[in-house]
């Protein structure tokens, strides 16, 4: 049985719809990432699974006990199973041992110095128990928050991006906490920073405008977006109309504007590009179908002159711009198809790269992803 | 000129050395305000909670009603109160006219709207996350509600604060429940509007000096709360 089963579930505020037919199952043990861009639904989502809210129909269940419309006794026993950290830090007006026992007291539960201790000891806050909470700093008080759900021992904890507006220092604080506590709890996190879905989640749902659009394991939603909306969202920088015009024993040969793009076409990797329920596992890509190949910039590679890689697809091509963007250097690239590469500052560097120059992109068959045009 | 220097001289003198009358009536005041303060937040905070945490139709126009009575004139509550417990009055019964326990009464439904009012305020500003945290903590409703107050006392203080000023400074009730009589039911500003009609400069200035400092002091600590 799922510690968690979401079913069919709407919310409606006025005449906004909020959540679309949302239906999850969590692991007990797991950890599932929600991204989505902002106002998709997330916080929402997270608020029903925490009982704060009421949906307008459909059904969360906590080991398969309807939890939606039961009783406030029953609503508050499943409630205090859970605890949730919300984006913005929220704390008392109190000391931090105050803010961090609050669980435990209203839960009349005993050993509340020695849990709160050894509580902010974990988050790094030792030291802190008399402070004022509302004067320290976001990262101090969120940490004071996630102190705060962790002293409950939650079966479930729900954190709506736990990390926004946050300082990289405390950032990286907070990952490494929800990084251990995923060892032994239930995690579902609200975020739209895709890289920290990867990092910390087992499985990542992508919700989009109230609808959970795909839902899968981080590599295939970063690799094998399902349709148009979840491949923009994740990176895939490259989305090329194209017409299918072989394939051969799984092999693609997609045309763009003349020029083929060879792409593995894996049993999972061609799905209907509305992302609904099309079963996609026996589809077979025919000649003639309309097709976006996506390729992430990432997998790209730049050369100065015609390689013998591996890499089934290369192509000549004139820089159109390029820039850095942190450690990386952003390459754009005319070569029949506007194509963007991700490289290194140092490689990009060492080629000389600049707006004119003539280099080689190549990528191999399988970063070639087919979503079918509908 | 000069008999308002002499009177000022003359009413510190009084004041530092402990003059039986002056300190008798400014012991009275404070005891009687203070009563009546306490009893009104008892029945206040916890009327303004009962309003703030339920929706029910005419919400508004109740909180409004209660904001217009924040200013209710001291001699309205005094003649209604007087109307109540005069020997025909419904209350008559008890004999509260010209007692301290009349005059408790009056303060007390004088600063009423004021401390449910500013309750109200107190728990709004509250903004609804915390209500949110709370539960989401695991607390019962009833707990939550514990919390909000809680998260409210300094602004809550405030409003018992502002009361007790109002109380202390009133004189409508003061003349009109208490009588002003000596030794029983004079206060700080009954005493002072006797006193000054009877041309008694100096008693009625030491009393204002005194009404005056404590005013300061009540100042003081409702700044010091709301620095909080």
């Amino acid at each position: 049985m799922y510690l968690i089963e979401v079913c069919e579930l709407h919310k409606r505020y006025g005449k906004a719809e909020v959540l679309k037919n949302v239906s999850l199952r969590i692991e007990k043990g797991e950890t599932l990432a929600i991204i989505g861009p902002t106002g998709s639904g997330k916080t929402t989502l997270l608020r029903l699974l925490n009982l704060l809210d009421t949906s307008t129909s459909g059904k969360v269940l906590f080991d398969g006990l309807d939890a939606t419309r039961a009783s406030e006794r029953i609503k508050l026993n499943t409630r205090r199973r859970m605890a949730m950290v919300s984006q913005k830090p929220v704390v008392f007006n109190a000391n931090v041992y105050s803010n961090v026992a609050y669980g435990l007291r209203v839960r009349r539960k005993g050993d509340i110095h020695e849990k709160v201790t050894s509580t902010l000891e974990m988050v790094g806050l030792s030291g802190y128990e008399n402070r004022n909470a509302p004067i320290l700093s976001g990262g101090e008080m969120q940490r004071v928050a996630l102190a705060r759900a962790m002293v409950i021992e939650p079966e479930v904890l729900l954190l709506d991006e736990p990390t926004a507006n946050l300082d990289p220092r405390s950032v990286d604080i907070i990952e490494g906490l929800i990084m251990r506590l995923s060892r032994h709890v239930t995690i579902v996190m609200a975020t739209h920073d895709m890289a920290q879905g990867q990092r910390l989640a087992h499985r990542i749902g992508v919700l989009m405008n109230g609808e959970i659009m795909q839902l899968g394991k981080p590599w295939e939603v970063f690799a094998r977006p399902e349709n148009m909306q979840v491949a923009e969202f994740v990176g895939m920088e490259n989305i090329i109309k194209g017409t299918v015009r072989w394939n051969e024993s799984g092999v693609v040969g997609v045309d763009v504007n003349g020029k083929i793009i060879q792409a593995v076409s894996s049993r999972q990797s061609a799905v209907d590009s509305r992302g609904g329920g099309l079963a996609t596992g026996d589809y077979q890509l025919s000649a003639g179908e309309e097709v976006y190949v996506c390729i992430r910039p990432e997998d790209i590679t730049l050369a100065l002159s015609r390689t013998s890689s591996s890499a089934r697809n290369s192509y000549a091509g004139e820089i159109k711009a390029a820039f850095l963007s942190g450690p990386l250097a952003r390459v754009e690239l005319g070569c029949g198809f506007p194509l963007v590469a991700l490289i290194t500052r140092i490689s990009a560097q060492e080629m000389g790269l600049e707006v004119g120059k003539r280099v080689y992109a190549s990528f191999k068959a399988t970063a070639a992803h087919i979503i079918i045009r509908r | 000129m000069n008999e308002i220097t002499t009177g000022f001289l003359k009413a510190i003198e009084l004041i530092v050395t402990l003059d039986p009358e002056v300190m008798e009536i400014a012991g009275r005041s404070l005891a009687i305000s203070l009563t009546a303060t306490l009893l009104a937040s008892v029945v206040c905070i916890p009327l303004g909670g009962l309003v703030h945490f339920h929706d029910f139709t005419g919400k508004r126009i109740l909180i409004n009603i209660i904001q217009t009575l924040y200013s209710l004139p001291t001699v309205s509550v005094g003649l209604f109160v007087f109307l109540l417990l005069s020997r025909a009055g419904p209350l008559g019964v008890f004999g509260l006219l010209f007692t301290p326990t009349g005059m408790v009464i009056g303060q007390m439904i004088l600063i009423s709207p004021l401390m449910i009012g500013f309750t109200i305020s107190a728990l709004s500003a509250i903004g609804p996350q915390i209500k949110d945290t709370a539960i989401s903590l695991g607390a019962s409703n009833f707990q939550a509600i514990l919390t909000i107050i809680k998260e409210a006392r300094f602004a809550i203080l405030a409003a018992v604060v502002l009361g007790f000023g109002r109380a202390i400074s009133e004189v409508g009730i003061a003349i009109m429940i208490g009588g002003n009589i000596r030794g029983f039911t004079r206060v700080f500003t009954s005493a002072m509007a006797l006193e000054t009609a009877r041309g008694d400069i100096e008693l009625s200035m030491a009393l204002g000096i005194i009404l005056i400092s404590l005013a300061l002091v009540v100042n003081l600590l409702l700044n010091r709360i709301q620095q909080r």
